[in-house]
């Protein structure tokens, strides 16, 4: 067993874990952080997607030893008093239907967005190609991005 | 999916690392970005007793550029080379591959070097680096030695890396002036590995003639392979269309794909030359423009 | 577009408002609650052993090393099921399926044992434990091989079994469909298959199972599309080890997606209610990705011979298709009882001809069992790529505009209801102008200049049309039943003292938006804000009996439960109106939110103060409370339509197909809310592009799959989906009480046939006349190379 401090939305875990345990079932199943999910087994779908020191990671494809010091993001993390804008954009524009792949694409925009504040179309497609949907085609989940785009560009435009 | 138990060790330096490859020979892995081990250890494909995270070691992130020859550590990630402004601007052959790998959550974990060690013959890099002309190095229990790329790829699978070494960084030498490069994929859909895949760079002399040509194919073969006849041919011509077809058709020739759910033999075949042609139309009209 | 209804203001947002969804809140902020998510105290895991082979002997399992491991509790195999005859149960279709093999496997990844433990690492390490020892045996894998003499007999469990056929299915008049076939000026024949393929929800199937010793009470959390059904069948079928239906609670939670997989009923749900029935705790299976796509239903595998008899001038006569059905081991399709071929009898489309004849046989493989609908109403999709492929084919054949072959052959709208030539009534239609409007908003006949230029550079374009009629709406009680089960579905309105309420209904969201939808209707039939109005489903034990979420049935069905229960409750509100007004009830007029005096539009009662005196002041001999229950049982199926227009180009070089513009004109009566209707097309487009291009579950001779992972299964991504462009026209049903029709599943029956018609467009100058889906780069390289015109 290993001992892992992690600090996942800002408040640090210190826990026991086994090498093996995959840093989504630590999560998951350790901190019980249920945002985050399981699609598949070979890194293609992207529902685990969650950010390691503000980069978007496959959460289903790292140990959890891997993420020891390290600032974990989860969809859970993301709303303050107010929704994320990017959170509000996937309302706002019908971006999700069932849900589940969702907060993986939440958290992909938010790395998106983090080095591309304005993305056209094209960009905002191929950066959530590692995430599936198949629920929504695709449409509303670019407009849901381009509205967080457009609003968080707004927001610090303002302060 | 779940891997199976191992043994876990982040050493803080590289000659620690070596240490524990030594240790524990082919029960060990060197885990980097981890998106070709972690997949086949879910898998069960690979089982190691242990794992050797390297990621904690420091300075292995660079990517610089130094007497004319470009070096980039073991721990930079694809990420990194395609927000490297020295990367778009001078070497757009690695841009336009590391751009088309996987999607952007695994190119910011999986690392240059781990593409290359993982000798795999669908991965993209192997064929840039051919393309390149790029040397390795493999840092070992007693020290370091370059590996010409030519020289590292030796089978399905199989590199010239032993088992207690790891490979620390990638060289490439700096493209003349008058060079370009590029490389094109086609994918089934995006971020899937190559039906086949083309590097190229090319640098131009005065004329226009052909100085130097890499051509590199990614997986059309059981290793990453070198289109030297292809290569050849275009060296010293000043490029028309013959020249590129006739290049095309030899890089075809190199090739020695299997058929699979990616297509036929002759498929692939044809798409190498499909690709090899229309990455010549590019590559000299770039540098001619 | 004219609407047939009050618009109510948008603080009621009843129906035609882009009210934004009430259930995304948990989702955005990770606070959905799907299967994985639940997790009770003392929770043991299971994991499943599985078979590499697709057929073979199971000569022995020996579980020692497994048991070993400190944590696992039990290996269950066939045999230990058997014990309880648990090793078999009923499919929907009446067949037989194994829970666990007791001697046989039938197919790759079959569940052959399962393993219980405290952790699911302790459960993945004990599954390798397991020693399983197989005899292989020649597979049956090709179904046009199946029905040969030499094939073995694959369900020798089936006393008397001597052959692998399932079933012969036919409807139509043969001796005028052969007739009509003899007397024709033109005749158009192709071979077309329908391909496996398979749903890949992002969330795969599993399940918590509870059982509580001391109450002797199993609750099931599962992920299912139909909760009640399932109740009922384990009642059935679990009743002789004590399982009794009032002790049963089945809860379907936040599922991740459904499009039909989540219909039947898996093995893996079985064993796990076993176990934690023997061991009194609960017991949780979630399937990974791989397990699901190589072992849960597939959808398709409908191998077609299809012609199409028409006059010179491309008036069509007569239908004809002959299909093969590909079964799997057995029949687990999701098809109500009466239809083993499901609604494929609408395949005559949208055309006015009065003689068809189809006949379908099914048989068995060597591959897993299935038959579920992959977001289509039962079998609809095969049915319209087979009319819409084929109509093209015929405008190919006598050289019309396939648009204008159309026009000429459309049912008009006012021969509806129109009686088909294979027994439906189709509702409403006005086929005429959603093509029109599809051709008007892509400018297709600028597109057909363009294409022309094209040619003449030795460029490759296409246009695809499709002008789809679906069926939905399951169904009818006269004809519609699950195992015997009639296909209603139920609402029950319940309005609480201060004017909000809560509704619950016999259907199950999947991410369709109910939540938002059916607050919708009800806040149009009631005037109680849509905001207020909470809607639950899937828990069996609280909502009213229903046979679930699929076929596009949701609306239709429980949509127009809730809209009757609703009206009952306004009749009720009417008669507490008079009662506070002291006017009669003749005297009083409504409008969502109130009932005024007729003439004294101030003297009025809002529903919110009415509803508050069912509970304080009703009036003497009325029932005290405001709660209403309807079980709504269909006059007939309703039949959404629409046209699409696909442009490709194509990569002569490659032989990738590049979809440039896509336009979907749909038409489901009624729209509820424009918002979600629009998104379950954009998700449906994107459902038809994949088997059009991309998706096709494989298997080589032996009956091992080769594509069985999302590596080589290609779900598209944002970037092979195109920017899909939408529109609606609306002709409202006219049985449904709101006239709406449902939609969910019209753009991925109606997308494949667009796609495919324009690519083989592209290429018809070439003398191509089909291409089956999927459309590969490869397929479409070979089909360049042959005609010598590849790069």
């Amino acid at each position: 067993m290993h001992s892992i401090t992690v600090t996942v939305n800002g408040q640090a875990y210190t826990k026991e874990v086994e090498a093996r345990l995959l840093l989504v079932h630590f999560i998951r199943d350790v901190l019980a952080l249920t945002g985050t999910h399981i699609g598949c087994d070979t890194s293609n779908c992207g529902a685990c997607t969650i950010l390691i020191n503000g980069r978007s990671v496959k959460s289903c494809t790292q140990f959890a030893v891997q993420a020891d010091g390290k600032e974990i993001t989860t969809v859970e993390g993301m709303a303050g008093e107010a929704l994320h804008p990017i959170q509000e954009g996937f309302k706002e524009e019908h971006g999700l239907q069932c849900g589940f792949c969702t907060p993986g694409m939440i958290m992909r925009a938010s790395d998106l967005l983090s080095k591309n504040p304005n993305p056209s179309e094209e960009e905002i497609r191929w950066a959530i190609s590692g995430n599936l949907c198949r629920c929504t085609g695709y449409n509303n989940i670019v407009k849901a991005i381009k509205y967080a785009a457009s609003k968080m560009t707004e927001e610090v435009v303002e302060s | 999916m779940i891997p199976g138990s191992f043994d876990y060790s982040a050493p803080s330096s590289l000659e620690e690392a070596i240490s524990l490859l030594q240790q524990h020979g082919d029960d060990a892995k060197i885990l980097s970005g981890g998106h070709s081990l972690i997949p086949m250890m879910k898998l069960r494909l690979a089982s190691p007793a242990h794992v050797i995270d390297i990621n904690r070691i420091p300075d292995l992130d660079y990517i610089k550029e130094e007497d004319g020859v470009l070096r980039i550590g073991a721990l930079v990630r694809e990420a990194d080379l395609e927000e490297s402004e020295l990367i778009r601007s001078k070497y757009p052959i690695i841009y336009e591959a590391t751009k088309l790998i996987a999607d952007p959550s695994v190119r910011n974990v999986a690392t240059l070097a781990g593409n290359l060690a993982h000798g795999d013959a669908a991965n993209d890099h192997p064929a840039v680096m051919l393309a390149l002309g790029a040397e390795l190095v493999a840092t070992g229990p007693n020290g370091s030695r370059t590996i010409a790329i030519g020289d590292f790829f030796q089978g399905f699978f199989t590199t010239a890396l032993e088992v207690n070494e790891i490979l620390t960084e990638i060289r490439i030498p700096s493209p003349a002036a008058n060079s370009s490069g590029t490389y094109l994929k086609l994918e089934r859909k995006v971020g899937d590995y190559a039906t086949a895949g083309i590097a190229l760079q090319l640098a131009l002399g005065p004329q226009a003639v052909c100085e130097s040509a890499g051509i590199g194919l990614t997986n059309v073969g059981d290793m990453p392979i070198k289109a030297i006849a292809a290569e050849q041919s275009l060296v010293g011509k000043t490029l028309n269309d013959e020249h590129m077809k006739h290049a095309a058709e030899l890089a075809s020739d190199a090739s020695d794909p299997m058929p699979d759910l990616r297509g036929s033999a002759e498929y692939k075949k044809n798409m190498v030359r499909v690709l090899t042609y229309r990455a010549l139309k590019q590559v000299v009209e770039k540098i001619l423009s | 577009m004219s609407e047939n209804y009050i618009k109510t203001p948008k603080e009621i947002c009843g129906l035609g408002h882009r009210m934004k969804r009430k259930e995304d809140a948990r989702f955005i902020q990770g606070k959905g609650r799907y299967i994985d998510d639940i997790v009770l105290p003392g929770t043991l895991y299971m994991d499943i052993v599985r078979s590499p082979y697709a057929y073979a002997k199971i000569l022995s399992i020996n579980s020692e090393k497994a048991l070993a491991i400190p944590g696992v509790l039990a290996v269950i195999t066939g045999k230990d099921l058997e014990a309880y005859n648990l090793h078999w149960m009923p499919t929907l279709m009446s067949d037989t399926q194994m829970v666990l093999p007791t001697d046989t496997v039938m197919y790759q990844a079959q569940e052959v044992a399962a393993v219980i433990a405290t952790d699911k690492y302790i459960a993945a390490d004990a599954v390798l434990a397991v020693d399983v020892e197989y005899e292989p045996m020649k597979p049956v894998i090709d179904p046009h091989k199946a029905l040969d003499a030499d094939a073995p007999v694959l369900r020798s469990d089936k006393e008397g079994k001597t052959d692998n056929h399932i079933w012969h299915w036919e409807a139509g008049d043969r001796t005028a469909t052969d007739t009509a076939f003899a007397n024709a000026e033109v005749v158009v024949k192709e071979q077309i298959y329908t391909p496996r393929i398979h749903v890949v929800s992002i969330e795969t199937c599993g399940c918590v199972a509870d059982f509580d010793k001391v109450e002797g009470k199993l609750t099931l959390y599962m992920t299912t599309q139909a909760p009640h059904a399932i109740r009922t069948v384990l009642a059935l079928v679990a009743g002789h080890v004590g399982l009794s239906e009032e002790k049963i609670r089945v809860i379907s939670p936040d599922i991740g997606g459904g499009f039909g997989g989540k219909v039947p009923v898996y093995p893996g749900y079985v064993i796990a209610t076993a176990a934690s029935v023997l061991i009194g705790k609960p017991v949780k299976w979630i399937e990974d990705r791989m397990e699901n796509l190589q072992a849960d239903s597939f959808a398709r595998d409908y191998h077609m011979t299809c012609e199409l008899a028409a006059t010179k001038e491309g008036k069509i006569q007569a239908l004809r298709i002959k299909t093969l059905a590909d079964h799997g081991y057995t029949d687990a399709a999701a098809n109500p009882s009466k239809f083993p071929a499901g609604m494929f009898s609408i395949c005559t489309g949208s055309y006015d001809y009065d003689t068809a004849f189809t006949e379908m046989d099914a048989v068995y493989t060597n591959k897993p069992p299935g038959g579920v609908a992959y977001r289509c109403s039962f079998r609809v999709t095969e049915a319209v790529h087979a009319i819409e492929r084929m109509v093209d084919r015929l405008a190919q054949e006598i050289g019309k505009d396939p648009a204008q072959l159309r026009f000429e052959n459309f049912i008009n709208k006012d021969q509806f209801p129109y009686q088909s030539a294979l027994g439906w009534e189709y509702d409403s239609g006005d086929y005429h102008q959603a093509l029109e409007k599809a051709m008007e908003i892509i400018s297709y006949d600028e597109l057909r200049k363009e294409q022309a230029e094209k040619r003449a550079n030795g460029e490759l374009m296409g246009i695809g049309i499709s002008s789809f009629t679906e069926i939905v709406g399951a169904g009818p009680s006269k004809h519609f039943d699950i195992l015997g089960i009639k296909m209603f579905d139920s609402a029950e309105i319940r309005v609480h003292p201060t004017g909000k309420a809560i509704a619950r209904f016999g259907t199950k969201s999947q991410g369709q938006g109910h939540e938002t939808t059916y607050a919708q209707i009800i806040a149009q039939e009631l005037g109680i804000p849509a905001e207020h109005i909470q809607v639950e489903e899937g828990d069996t034990d609280t909502a009213p009996y229903g046979l679930g979420t699929y076929a596009s049935r949701s609306t239709p069905t429980a949509g127009a439960a809730a809209v009757i229960a609703a009206r009952k409750l306004r009749d009720k509100a009417k008669k507490i109106a008079a009662h506070l007004l002291e006017v009669s009830e003749e005297d009083l007029e409504w409008e969502p939110g109130k009932f005024s005096v007729k003439g004294a539009p101030d003297k009025a009662k809002t529903i919110q103060e009415i509803v508050f005196a069912a509970y304080t002041n009703h009036p003497q001999g009325m029932e005290a409370g405001f709660e209403a229950v309807h079980y709504y049982d269909p006059p007939n199926l309703t039949f959404p339509f629409g046209s699409y227009i696909c442009v490709v180009d194509i990569d002569k070089g490659t032989g990738q197909v590049k979809v440039r513009r896509f336009i979907a004109v749909d038409d489901c009566g009624t729209i509820i809310n424009p918002m979600v209707v629009e998104g379950q097309i954009h998700g449906g487009l994107t459902q038809g592009l994949a088997p059009a291009l991309y998706e096709e579950l494989i298997y080589d001779e032996d009956g091992n799959i080769l594509n069985g992972s999302l590596m080589d299964y290609l779900v598209p991504t944002a970037v092979e989906s195109p920017s899909w462009e939408t529109a609606h026209t609306v002709t409202p049903s006219p049985h449904h009480p709101i006239g709406a029709k449902g939609v969910g599943e019209s753009p991925t029956v109606g997308a494949p046939p667009a796609i495919a018609n324009a690519v083989v467009d592209a290429l018809s100058h070439l003398g191509v006349t089909h291409i089956d889906i999927p459309i590969t780069a490869t397929k479409v390289w070979e089909i360049l190379r042959e005609k010598g015109v590849a790069e």
